[in-house]
Parts: structure tokens; sequence; C-alpha cells
């Protein structure tokens, strides 16, 4: 081995160290260890084995269904995934991220921890960059969680095979599966800009519980004004506003302009939300 | 700022730093704070007096709105901390995650310093364990600690590094009287070791018997600040007798010379003037026929020079 590779390695070591020592590493491990959040993506990963059960029990006794995902559920367990995914975005998943970016500041300042990282030291913007990229791992494992375990209550239950699209084109399983790991993708990144919002308004109170209720509560109310027609001027500034755009990846060709305008949306709400949260995060008084 | 004028000048030094909560209350005013560097500094106060306001300010955790900190020289700021590394603090009691072993706890907040080298971490961490005999509780989980132990992991995480300054917020809270001297104990060593250690406290014994400056807060105003010796200078030193004759011992004392002679049920005292032998005065009590139960001198305490300075008892503020 030269000498320069020898470095060069140990300058590798050094950094792969350094990364598993930082705050962004222990910030991951304190979530993904918690109790909490562990039994919130549990309950995550319940919903679609639930979901494949009641599919399994009930096929026959209904008539022709709504055309929707459940529908080709038994006819191909790859679409458990599609139909979990619909089932937890308005809800569930908001709900879980809801507590978690809720009390990702607020809980520290609740338990008085906030204090004891700040004077570590830790600066203000590093402490919410590394809570705002924890809260983005978890819109991604939560979502992943939801796929993963439906595709394996799919696979076990159903039928696999050839997979007929939305545009009524037929692709073969790989590609579907490459397609499932999109909509992942893309059910995760839309969680980002709820994420700011809670994230933001943990950076408002001392009180968990506020905070969490604040964020959840906020999806409710974008819920309710989707569901009036009179208000539809608003409804493109909502971040549930395409929140389905996600089935447009099961066309082919995909159609992309809602997926962007999601992509967009999503953006906006990181980048204000982003920018608040870090403009009360770094003026305001600590006295928790 | 030189790297000679860091070296020598004070480790805390403030301007009239002032802060007013949003009630309205005007909670520290205008604080000229001094603390020398290898001095062991007594910050004291009743509860209410600004102390813990204080404290926050010196770390950058509220901003004051009027007067500046300064930490070994740089001023402290929400968004300066780079001098904290430097710095291990204890506020207002210790905090914790709940569902984190001791261990992992002080993991974190290693982890949240970035200058602190995760090479060491595992070493840097049993040795602060060591040092406030937590060592064998670093496994269990923080919420299982008792209110002590607690206040040994606050300890621990203040020492995970080696620092040129410590501010400790009422650091023996909590911690039964063996607990304490220990506690005491590490601090003293500390400071032998040169470590600055800005201990606030509302006990005063606890100053009197580690410090050797001190700074008396009242309303969130300083009173005085000093050596302690400088301050309990300002009392004199009483000479004290128990008799069940007060009368004639206060006449006895008289006779000697003695000076603003006060009786108080069976207690009779005058100012210890140097000219004053104890020895003579004590035979000349004797003489009299005054049957003395005690007899001695009363040093003054901080409790005294506090009441000397700010005309009220040591109770909360307001």
């Amino acid at each position: 081995m030269s000498l320069s590779s020898a470095v060069l390695e140990t300058g590798a070591v050094h950094a792969r160290r350094t990364l598993r020592g930082s705050l962004l590493a222990n910030e991951l491990r304190t979530m993904f260890r918690r109790n909490r959040n562990l039994v919130l993506l549990g309950a995550l990963a319940v919903i679609p084995i639930g979901l494949g059960i009641a599919v399994k029990v009930g096929t026959g006794q209904h008539g022709p269904g709504d055309g929707g995902f459940l529908d080709q559920v038994s006819n191909n367990g790859l679409f458990l995934v599609f139909a979990a995914l619909s089932l937890t975005l308005p809800v569930f998943l908001p709900m879980a991220l809801g507590v978690v970016s809720g009390d990702s500041i607020s809980g520290e300042a609740a338990q008085g921890t906030l204090r004891y990282l700040l004077v570590a030291p830790v600066g203000r913007v590093r402490l919410l960059a590394v809570k705002g990229c924890a809260l983005a791992v978890f819109c991604l494992v939560s979502t992943a969680v939801v796929s993963v375990a439906a595709l394996l209550t799919g696979l076990a239950l159903f039928p696999a095979g050839q997979v007929t699209l939305l545009s009524g084109d037929s692709i073969g399983m790989g590609a579907a599966l490459v397609k499932a790991v999109w909509v992942t993708l893309l059910v995760a990144v839309s969680l980002l800009g709820l994420a700011a919002v809670g994230l933001f308004v943990s950076t408002l109170t001392d009180t968990p519980i506020a905070a969490m209720g604040v964020t959840v509560g906020v999806t409710i109310v974008c819920g309710i004004l989707q569901a009036i027609s009179q208000l539809s001027a608003i409804w493109p500034w909502l971040y549930t506003y395409q929140w389905s755009s996600y089935a447009d990846l099961l066309r082919d060709p995909v159609y992309l302009s809602n997926i962007e305008r999601n992509l967009l949306i999503q953006l906006g709400y990181v980048v204000v939300f982003g920018s608040a949260a870090w403009a009360r995060l770094t003026t305001r008084d600590v006295t928790s | 700022m030189t790297q000679q004028a860091t070296a020598t000048g004070p480790a805390i030094s403030t301007t009239g730093l002032s802060k007013r909560y949003r009630g309205g209350q005007l909670a520290v005013d205008g604080l000229d704070l001094r603390v020398p560097q290898g001095s062991v500094f007594g910050f004291l106060g009743p509860n209410g007096s600004g102390k813990t306001t204080t404290i926050r300010m010196l770390l950058g955790l509220i901003s004051p709105n009027a007067g500046s900190a300064e930490l070994f020289g740089e001023t402290v700021g929400a968004g300066q901390v780079a001098q904290l590394t430097r710095v291990g603090a204890l506020i207002e009691g210790p905090a914790h995650y709940p569902y984190l072993t001791g261990r992992a706890n002080l993991a974190r907040y290693d982890a949240a310093d970035r200058t602190a080298d995760p090479r060491t971490r595992a070493q840097r961490i049993e040795h602060a364990l060591e040092q406030v005999g937590l060592a064998n509780a670093a496994e269990k989980k923080a919420k299982a600690y008792s209110l002590g132990m607690k206040q040994r992991l606050g300890l621990a995480c203040a020492l995970l590094r080696p620092r040129d300054l410590l501010i400790l917020d009422e650091p023996t809270n909590g911690l039964d009287p063996q607990g304490m001297r220990e506690i005491r104990g590490l601090i003293t060593s500390l400071a032998a070791q040169g470590t600055t250690i800005f201990l606030s406290s509302h006990l005063l014994d606890e100053i009197e018997q580690v410090c050797t400056d001190v700074a008396i807060m009242s309303r969130g105003r300083l009173v005085s600040q000093g050596t302690v010796a400088e301050l309990r200078e300002g009392l004199k030193a009483r000479l004290v007798v128990t008799t069940p004759d007060p009368g004639d011992a206060a006449n006895v004392l008289k006779e000697q010379g003695g000076q603003d002679v006060r009786t108080e049920g069976q207690r009779v005292d005058c100012a210890a003037e140097a000219e004053l032998r104890p020895e003579v005065v004590c035979a000349a009590l004797v003489g009299a026929g005054v049957r003395v139960q005690s007899f001695g001198i009363e040093r003054p305490s901080l409790e005294d020079a506090f009441v000397a300075l700010t005309g009220e008892g040591f109770d909360v503020a307001q």
C-alpha cells in the first residue's frame, strides 16, 4: 500500500468516525430508539397489514368497486403499496410526522435539554439544521415503513405479476417495483412541507403537546379547506394540494405537471417555514 | 483581543448588563461583574435576585436589553458560541433525556460540541462519570435516577472536557450532606488545577466554605463584589458572653473599655477591639462574680455582611 493511499484511507476512516459521532447521527439514533417513535412506526406498519387482510377476507363479497387501487390488490399484491400509501397519506402519516416534528424543538425546551445543547455548545442554526435533516429522514422512514409492510403483506397474500397502469399499459414486476420506490420517495417528499411547519411551530412554544396538536390540526384544516369548492382559489397554496400527484407516476408516460407543482409547493413551504423557524430560534430567549 | 490579554484578563466581565422581561419586570439592572481567572467566585443572592437570569445571559441563552457580557474577552451572544467550548455549565438544575442512559445522555451532549473529538468520547465520558461518582449507574436510564444522581450527571456533563471556566448554578441542590461534601471537594480540587469557578448559590455557608471572591446580588443589582476577606472586613467581630447575670457582665465589659455593649436575654456582647484582650476580660468577668457559661469572639458571617449591605433579610425578593 502506498503512503498516499494509506493517508487517504486514514482520512476516510477518520471522516467515517466523525460522521458516526456527529450530532446528526446522534439525533437519528435518539429518534429511532425512542419508544414513542417506534410505536408510531409500528402503528404505521400495522395499517397495510390490516388492509391486506381485510381485502383478502372481503374478496368476492362486494360488487364492482370504484376503480381505486384497492380493487386491484386482489389481482396483484403490489397494488397494496399504492393502496396503503393513499390510505395513510391523508391522516396517519401526517399524524405521526406532526407528533415528531412538533416535538423537535419544544420537546427539548420542555425537558430543559435545549439549554444544555446550546451551551454544549451547538450553534442555533446548526441545531435547527440537524433537526430539519432528522425530520426529513423520518418522513422517508415512516413512508418506507408503510411501503415495505404493504409490499410484504401484498406479496404474501396475493398473486404477483404484470401490473396494469392507470394509463392501461402493462409493465413487468421489476419495473413496477421501481415505480413503487419512486412513489414512496415522492410521498416522503410530499411530507416535507408539513415537517417544516411542524419544526417552525415547535420553535414557538415550550409545550410539545401544543406544537404537536397545532401541526396535526393544520393538516386537518387543509383537508377541510380542500373540501370547500368556494375556496378553490387558495387550494394551490396548501401543502396538501398535490399530495395525490404520486398516482401520476403510475402512468406511461409519467404525467409530470402535478408532480412538479407538488415539489414546488413543498420547496416553498420548506423555505418559508424553515426561514421562520430560523428567525425565531436564533432570536428567542431560552428561558426553559 | 491579544493573546496576552486573553491569558490574563478576567474569565467573565459584564458591562451595564441589563435584562427586562416582557412582563416589564427588571430582572437584572446594570450589572458590572468581573470574575478574575483562577478564582472561585461566589455569586450570592436570595431567590429571585437575578442570579439565574445573569447566568443565562453569560451563556448566550437570553440576550440582554442593554450592556454586554464577555467570556475570556469575547462578547457572548446567541450567534457567538465558540468560546463556550471552554465553559462547563450547570444551569438551574440538571436536564436529561429520561429515556436515555446516563452514558448516552453524556454522549449526546458531547456530540453537540463539534470541537469535541469523537475518538476520545468514550474515554472522556468514563472519566467524567468517575469524577462525579456515577460510574456504577452509567447504564441506568436517566428517568430512574434520584435527584442527587441527576445533579451528578449534570456535573459530569459540565466536566466532559477540561474546562477553563465552570459556571455552576446551585450545584449541591438535591444532594445529601455526604454528596454536598463530595461536590465541594470536587470543586476545590478543580479550582486547585486552575479552573475558574463561578458558583451561584443561596447557601451562604457553602459560598463561605469554598469561595475566594464573592459578589452579592439583591433585586437585580450588584450590591458588592470583592474577596470574601474584604467583604468581611467591613464588619467588626464581636466579643460575646453568655451568662445568667447579664447586668453585671455588661458593667464589666464597659469597665474594661468595651464599645457598643448590647444585652439580649442571657447574651451580652460588645465590639471586639484589638486593645480588648479576651483573656483579660474573661478574668475580669470571673473576678466580678459573673457566672460565665460561654465566652468567645464571634466572626461576622457572610449573612451578616449581606444584611449589612442590603438592609434586608435573606428572603425571596419582593
